[in-house]
């Protein structure tokens, strides 16, 4: 790959960025040639996004410096980074869906004539902006039924219209199909050839490695390279992201003896819509992960476990008991506990306390309350024992969570679920989002769990952390189990990758082989 | 002891922060001090704690349905409703029946408006508008349009007579303000109240049950309006369909000067008392500094807006 131009278009100086309590962005250096397309790799937590934000006017840097073309420039709000021609295309889309293409378009900037909207420009001018990104649907469409890749267009599109020359795009391809990507990366070429340079974060390295001309690693805040043209190797981009070799990340689970007998067992479990028929058991201090792709139906599994969404199949046996889970509260009386994927909207009370928020599932048990009144004194012991035990770093129990790093947020919420012992413990993308020191903590932690005996039900979409940790893996798709890898030789990959996709038939052996 | 671990430095911090709205109390309370000798007596103290007491008692049941990310707009016509109904029942052989025959009303209210919120899924905006109208609607048709006086009422000591040297209208107030807070403070409903507000998906996940929360609150705001609408009543040995109207403005007001988040899940009982007595400060310092009634309207309209806006200012100062 070649690049359109070497000279610099974006020098990046010693930028820092300083939440409460946590140094986002540390001294980062580097710089953007003219015209290419420049990744941005890093674990969760790396600061990619924050980055990102101070690129395009969202957030200020607490320090440093950004060089445009030799001059210096200061971006105070998004409006300036747009003046500039910089603009961020974030994960979650700015689409109005009640408003069609072209008014999303154009919003903020109507082309006007005699002060009235001048409907018939603007859908002719958004057309041409789609059709030269090879859109194939009307600008008169509403943007609410559109898919994610046709809504990403329609931001491109956005950008365009303000003469971008920087166009950043924050994980551009999380929610997209393998097809829509590829779609993505034509018209990122298409821009490329354009001249406009493209600043984008991913976390898929393939991807990276098929577009990028250049590759930036960044690590718990701080720069750690870049690579240009033909530098680039997977290896070194791996590296460089972990900081260290992977052997060590991952603590051994394989000496961790399970019970013998099925402990927790679910039969067909079902909505008819998003999850069907899925049977499975865990055995007492079992890890079993649960993969598969997006819309797999994973998170929908187990809210039907849980009782958050409606079965309408379906047994759930713990201890050979049938369980009878109406709601949550029904689930956690009987000792499960699910740590949701989402910790920020289903998870935490980010404006209440460390001490809230790790107490509130045993609120009601001894020694906390009796007869439903609080002991504070006993609220502040529990919280402080569990702050140490975790390793959460807060200055003190009555911080608000919203001011902790995502890490040890995660930590808090796990927190909260080991004070209610449960005997089944699931955990949904337990280290999305957090730096890779916590991450290695949590999964310490879920080894130690399941040493003690508490039986793990692990949902991941990061193969390795699944591979890592797991004992026996599910892979799901289309609200399917399509198959069971058992033996660890088995736990590849490519090869999970190929069930999960759909790529591999579905293998039903295993249902056979337990003799159900 | 794991309780002195907590850094010494922040305990500053701590309690300036949750001091709240109390230094614009002190201010609004030391300007009136200075500007007008007549402020100064015990007996205007007691003026002040009376004309507050019946919006303290309202604002503290609105303050838990607010912490709910709620709001209950029908106080007023809870304590219209209620007003009438408890100087009906006084003028029966069943009088002493009165007082809690009006606090039931009031729960059940606020019972039908917790039902609407929390199980039909309706706006709690749009709910509690709608029983504001009807319950208002039903306190006029229940009087038959005129006042009900009953001059020998028989707890017309709640609104007329004194505990030692203080009058039972704040007596009573203060209690409520305390048993509220010390609800929120020390019970497990409390906590899960706060939890609501903060996150209704992650208290759901949590194993609360979010609903019966929810039904909760708008029975005591019910049964809060309820007492105020009795305290009125006793003041005035009558009731009639006017009463307690703007109140719920009041109560919302009160809450939300008193640091109270209008989107839940951050605020204090105890805040609301001082967001109610700045009100009170205010009516009666002008009041007595003779200020017009119209002058006042603007004057309280605008320190509404002042105080949120210094609290809002200054969440964010803390948050560097």
């Amino acid at each position: 790959m070649k690049v359109a131009d070497d000279k610099i278009l974006l020098e990046i100086k010693r930028v820092s960025k300083q939440y409460p309590g946590v140094r986002a962005l540390k001294d980062v250096s580097f710089t953007i040639n003219k015209g290419e397309v420049h990744a941005v790799v890093g674990e969760n937590g790396a600061g990619k996004s924050t980055l990102m934000k101070i690129l395009s006017g969202v957030e200020t840097m607490t320090s440093g410096e950004l060089v445009l073309d030799g001059k210096p420039i200061r971006l105070t709000g998004i409006k300036d980074a747009i003046d500039l021609g910089i603009n961020l295309i974030s994960q979650e889309l700015n689409i109005a869906p009640d408003m069609t293409a072209y008014e999303n378009i154009f919003i903020g900037s109507e082309i006007k004539s005699n002060g009235m909207l001048n409907r018939r420009e603007m859908r002719a001018f958004a057309q041409r902006l789609l059709d030269s990104l090879g859109a194939t649907f009307s600008a008169d469409t509403y943007a609410g039924d559109l898919s994610i890749a046709e809504q990403q267009q329609v931001e491109i599109a956005r950008a365009l219209r303000y003469d971008s020359r920087i166009l950043i795009m924050d994980e551009p391809t999380a929610s997209l199909s393998e097809r829509e990507t590829e779609k993505l990366f034509e018209v990122i070429r298409g821009l490329r050839a354009r001249g406009i340079t493209v600043i984008f974060i991913s976390h898929r390295l393939k991807e990276v490695l098929e577009i990028a001309d250049a590759v930036t690693v960044l690590r718990d805040g701080m720069y750690v390279g870049t690579m240009r043209g033909d530098e680039i190797q997977e290896q070194q981009i791996v590296r460089w992201m972990i900081g260290r070799e992977l052997e060590d990340y991952y603590p051994d689970t394989s000496g961790i003896s399970s019970g013998t007998e099925d402990y927790f067992i679910v039969e067909n479990m079902g909505d008819n819509e998003n999850v069907f028929n899925v049977s499975f058991s865990v055995k007492k201090g079992e890890i079993l992960g649960i993969t598969g792709l997006v819309g797999a139906g994973r998170t929908e599994l187990i809210n039907l476990i849980f009782g958050i969404l409606p079965k309408q199949t379906g047994e759930v046996y713990l201890e050979g008991r049938r369980l009878d889970i109406g709601e949550p509260a029904d689930a956690i009386k009987l000792g499960i506990g699910y740590v949701p994927e989402n910790r920020r909207d289903y998870g935490l009370f980010l404006e209440l306390s460390c001490a809230h928020n790790i107490v509130i599932n045993v609120a009601d048990r001894e020694p906390i309350s009796r007869y439903k009144i609080l002991n504070l004194r006993k609220v502040e012991e529990v919280a402080w024992r569990a702050v140490k035990a975790r390793n959460i770093s807060t200055p003190d129990i009555d911080r608000e969570v919203m001011y902790l790093s995502g890490g040890n947020q995660q930590k808090v919420l796990l927190a909260r679920w080991l004070e209610a012992r449960p005997k089944v413990l699931i955990l949904d993308e337990p280290t999305r989002g957090i730096d890779v020191g916590a991450k290695s903590e949590i999964y310490q932690l879920i080894a130690e769990l399941a040493a003690q005996g508490v039986t793990i039900i692990l949902i991941s979409s990061e193969l390795p952390e699944v591979i890592g940790l797991a004992q026996r893996i599910l892979v799901m798709r289309g609200g399917r189990v399509v198959t069971e890898l058992t033996k660890r030789e088995q736990f590849d990959q490519e090869l999970i990758l190929a069930y999960a996709s759909g790529i591999k038939n579905p293998d039903y052996s295993f249902e056979y082989a337990e003799g159900r | 002891m794991a309780v002195s671990e907590a850094p010494r430095k922040d305990l500053f911090k701590r309690i300036t922060r949750n001091l709240g709205i109390l230094p614009i109390l002190l201010i609004f309370f030391a300007v009136f001090w200075i500007l007008t000798p007549n402020f100064r007596s015990f007996n205007n103290m007691m003026n002040i704690m009376r004309a507050t007491s019946i919006n303290m008692v309202i604002a503290a049941g609105m303050t838990m349905v607010i912490l709910t990310g709620g709001i209950d707009l029908s106080v007023g016509a809870v304590a219209a409703l209620t007003a009438v109904v408890a100087l009906k029942v006084s003028l029966t052989s069943a009088y002493y029946l009165a007082v809690p025959t009006a606090l039931l009303t009031g729960m059940a209210a606020g019972l039908i408006n917790g039902a609407l919120v929390a199980y039909v899924g309706l706006p709690p905006f749009i709910a509690t508008l709608g029983s504001m109208t009807y319950l208002r609607g039903a306190a006029f048709l229940l009087c038959n349009g005129v006042s009900i006086i009953n001059s020998n009422l028989s707890f017309a000591w709640i609104g007329n007579d004194y505990l030692g040297p203080f009058p039972w209208l704040a007596v009573i107030a203060l209690l409520v303000i305390a048993v509220a807070t010390w609800i929120l403070r020390k019970t497990v409903y409390g906590m899960r109240v706060y939890a609501v507000g903060g996150n209704i998906q992650a208290a759901r996940y949590t194993g609360i049950k979010v609903r019966k929360m929810l039904l909760s609150v708008y029975v005591i705001s019910g049964f809060c309006a309820a007492l105020g609408g009795v305290m009125i009543a006793s003041r005035l040995y009558s009731a009639n369909g006017l009463i307690g109207e703007g109140y719920e403005l009041d109560a919302i007001a009160a809450t939300i000067i008193g640091g109270t988040s209008f989107a839940g899940g951050k605020g204090t009982v105890i805040g609301t008392l001082f967001g109610a007595l700045i009100m009170g400060i205010i009516n009666n310092g002008l009041t007595i500094l003779g200020v017009s009634y119209y002058t006042q309207q603007v004057v309280r309209g605008i320190v509404i807006i002042a105080a949120v806006t210094i609290d809002i200012v200054r969440n964010q100062l803390w948050k560097k």
